[in-house]
């Protein structure tokens, strides 16, 4: 933090204000009452916080996305279900930003931007989770309007967001033939079921899409072209990874600052726990873990600003050639999960059976470490596309 | 309508601070400084008047250089300019001497209201707003809980122990606030950054027409002599239950006799 640039510093503190002040003391009355913080995110929006990375034509801050992360991972270390809303609403919110029509981008994106509207992002289906391209939800051109109709499931804020970017079949069954639609909250012929019942992360609502005949204006055809959906699914995916590594980042590090100041205070036979190696050997892994991740996700998002050509390294050979970072991006996502699931379960331990209690907030964060290995690609696809392009035949 | 809004730099509360001995002022070096915790709920009030009034608010701040980082804080949470009055000659004014400067630099600025925090939480005192009212002549409004504007006038709900009075007058006008009066938020990004811009003029007391013996150290009309560290806590009063009922009697009386019922 001590390297960063002053404006970049003071944004960084006043979302460490923010995320202690504000949402750590409220975040596990969201948990217990299964109920998406809104105000918090709302306050998020008055604060400018919902569109860093964006530009200024659609009233973002421009800034890189590493700065974003490290908002995502301070908030997180708060609140997983906060941090992660800004990880998935930025998914959706760039997705259609990058690949909107003009016209659309003015319509649709301001008001994500400013955080009036809470995005999320529709891609997988009961029967198409890892195997995304096979998804059976169709759109059906019908005069001025698309029908869709389908089943899509796990939409992280499904029922609390205002916009849905929805991926449905316009064409052959295969990648090419899905496309990618902008969708109301209040789209007729659409409803949200019951959300899930989930081991943890209670207070960000999961649950699926059922789209009946459900016509879309044809307007709201992503970017106006049929058969790009699923490259728009998987280009967002590079930067919604990178917001999980920050948000299992943020979650590791709530867990060890509660395991060290347990460690501290703790005593048994005579002195504090954490004066014992097997405690202190637990806590200084859990420490290096939580830094290497963190370091991993930051290289990785430098290497995306430097594509896209923000950042400090603007100018410098290759930057702003939009080479892809996928690769940087499962490895960080993959990376930070792992440390975050082991973190959590680290603090478990340090704690004894009161870490095995609801008195401490580390078996929730046990709980949610989960399913950070499971969504926007589990920890074994990100495994596959990082082993894929090392054994991938050579030019 | 304008609204000037006097700020103060001043020790993190949080922070534990020391006092100099070479001249018995608050040692600055030992503690981070901010900007006073209850100016912000001052700043949040004038954000409101720029919201339902369209209120230009200028923000004063009497300090060394040293302290423009607090008024380009209280212009992040989307104020218009900034005013410092900066002179060595200043250092370890009390209330009378800072109250001298503030309202001179206001008699040359154009204003419907001054809006200040009751107190600040490193001196206390609460006498600046009421003292700068009347070196200008002016209503002095002070420990508002609730602020209303009609037209050319300002009423206030005057908050004390048994309630509040509601106290109406013309403006110009001074008012001090106390912390009920509102929920300050938190600044925006974007007002962190359009702060750094924003116009910020600094003055000096040969600017302003104040006499340096009048202010400062040399001009104070309060003097510390001597300080001394709090003492440290003493134990307290431990009230045993033993099953008779005694002790409720016994707490009754230790509450009667430090006058808490």
């Amino acid at each position: 933090m001590h390297t960063l640039p002053e404006e970049h510093r003071h944004l960084l503190e006043l979302v460490r204000g923010f995320a202690t002040t504000d949402v750590a003391p409220q975040a596990d009355g969201y948990e217990r009452a299964h109920e998406f913080p809104r105000p918090l995110f709302d306050q998020l929006a008055a604060m400018d916080l919902t569109g860093l990375p964006f530009g200024a034509a659609v009233g973002g801050s421009e800034l890189p996305y590493r700065v974003y992360l490290m908002v995502v991972e301070e908030l997180s270390r708060a609140s997983l279900a906060l941090g992660m809303g800004l990880s998935v609403h930025t998914l959706a919110t760039w997705a259609i930003d990058s690949y909107a029509t003009p016209e659309q981008r003015q319509l649709l994106v301001p008001d994500l931007v400013a955080g009036r509207a809470l995005g999320a992002y529709a891609l997988s289906e009961p029967g198409a989770g890892s195997d995304a391209a096979s998804i059976t939800t169709r759109a059906r051109r019908d005069g001025d309007v698309y029908l869709l109709t389908g089943t899509k499931a796990w939409v992280t804020h499904g029922g609390v967001a205002d916009r849905y970017l929805v991926m449905a079949r316009t064409g052959a069954a295969d990648a090419g033939g899905i496309s990618a639609f902008v969708v109301d909250a209040d789209q007729p012929g659409m409803t949200v079921a019951e959300p899930e019942s989930k081991m943890g992360l209670w207070s960000s609502p999961t649950a699926q899409l059922i789209l009946d005949d459900a016509p879309v204006p044809a307007d709201r055809l992503l970017g106006d072209v049929e058969g790009q959906g699923f490259r728009v699914g998987m280009a967002s995916l590079d930067g919604g990874r990178l917001g999980i590594a920050a948000c299992a980042v943020g979650l590791a590090q709530a867990a060890l600052d509660v395991a060290v100041g347990y460690a501290r205070e703790r005593e048994q036979f005579g002195r504090p726990i954490g004066d014992f190696q097997g405690v202190s050997f637990l806590l200084a892994d859990m420490a290096t873990r939580t830094e290497a991740a963190r370091a991993l996700y930051r290289s990785a998002a430098e290497r995306r600003d430097h594509a896209s050509g923000v950042g400090p390294h603007a100018g410098t050979p290759g930057a702003g050639t939009g080479y892809p970072t996928t690769i940087p991006s499962a490895m960080a996502k993959l990376a930070a999960t792992d440390a975050a699931m082991q973190t959590t379960t680290d603090a478990v331990q340090v704690l004894g059976g009161a870490g095995y209690t609801t008195d401490y907030p580390v078996e929730r964060y046990l709980r949610e470490a989960k399913v950070l290995q499971i969504l926007e690609g589990t920890n074994q696809i990100q495994r596959m596309l990082i082993g894929r392009q090392l054994t991938a035949p050579r030019a | 309508m304008k609204v000037l809004v006097p700020v103060k730099r001043v020790p993190d509360t949080a922070g534990e601070k020391k006092i100099d001995p070479n001249d018995n002022t608050v040692d600055r070096e030992s503690v981070e400084s901010v900007l006073c915790p209850v100016n912000e709920f001052a700043i949040e009030e004038a954000v409101r008047l720029k919201e339902s009034h369209d209120a230009e608010v200028t923000v004063l701040l009497v300090g060394p250089e040293s302290a423009q980082p607090i008024v380009r804080k209280a212009l992040s949470y989307g104020l218009d300019a900034g005013l410092q009055v900066t002179d060595d000659a200043i250092a370890g004014s009390d209330a009378l001497g800072t109250a001298r400067v503030i309202a001179k630099a206001l008699e040359e600025q154009e204003f419907d209201l001054v809006l200040f925090g009751n107190q600040s939480t490193d001196a206390r005192t609460c006498l600046v707003p009421a003292a700068v009212a009347e070196l200008l002549g002016l209503p002095s409004l002070t420990y508002a809980r609730h602020l209303e504007i009609d037209g050319g006038s300002v009423t206030v709900h005057r908050e004390h122990e048994e309630g509040w009075d509601v106290v109406t007058s013309q403006l110009p006008a001074v008012v001090s606030v106390v912390e009920a009066i509102n929920e300050p938020r938190y600044p925006s990004f974007k007002g962190i950054m359009a702060a750094k811009s924003k116009p910020l003029d600094v003055r000096s007391l040969a600017d302003l027409g104040v006499e340096p013996e009048q202010v400062g150290a040399n001009g104070a009309t309060a003097t510390m002599y001597e300080f001394k560290d709090r003492p440290p806590k003493e134990a307290g009063t431990i009230v045993e239950d033993d099953g008779t009922g005694a002790a409720a009697a016994q707490l009754a009386d230790w509450m009667t006799e430090k006058k808490f019922v």
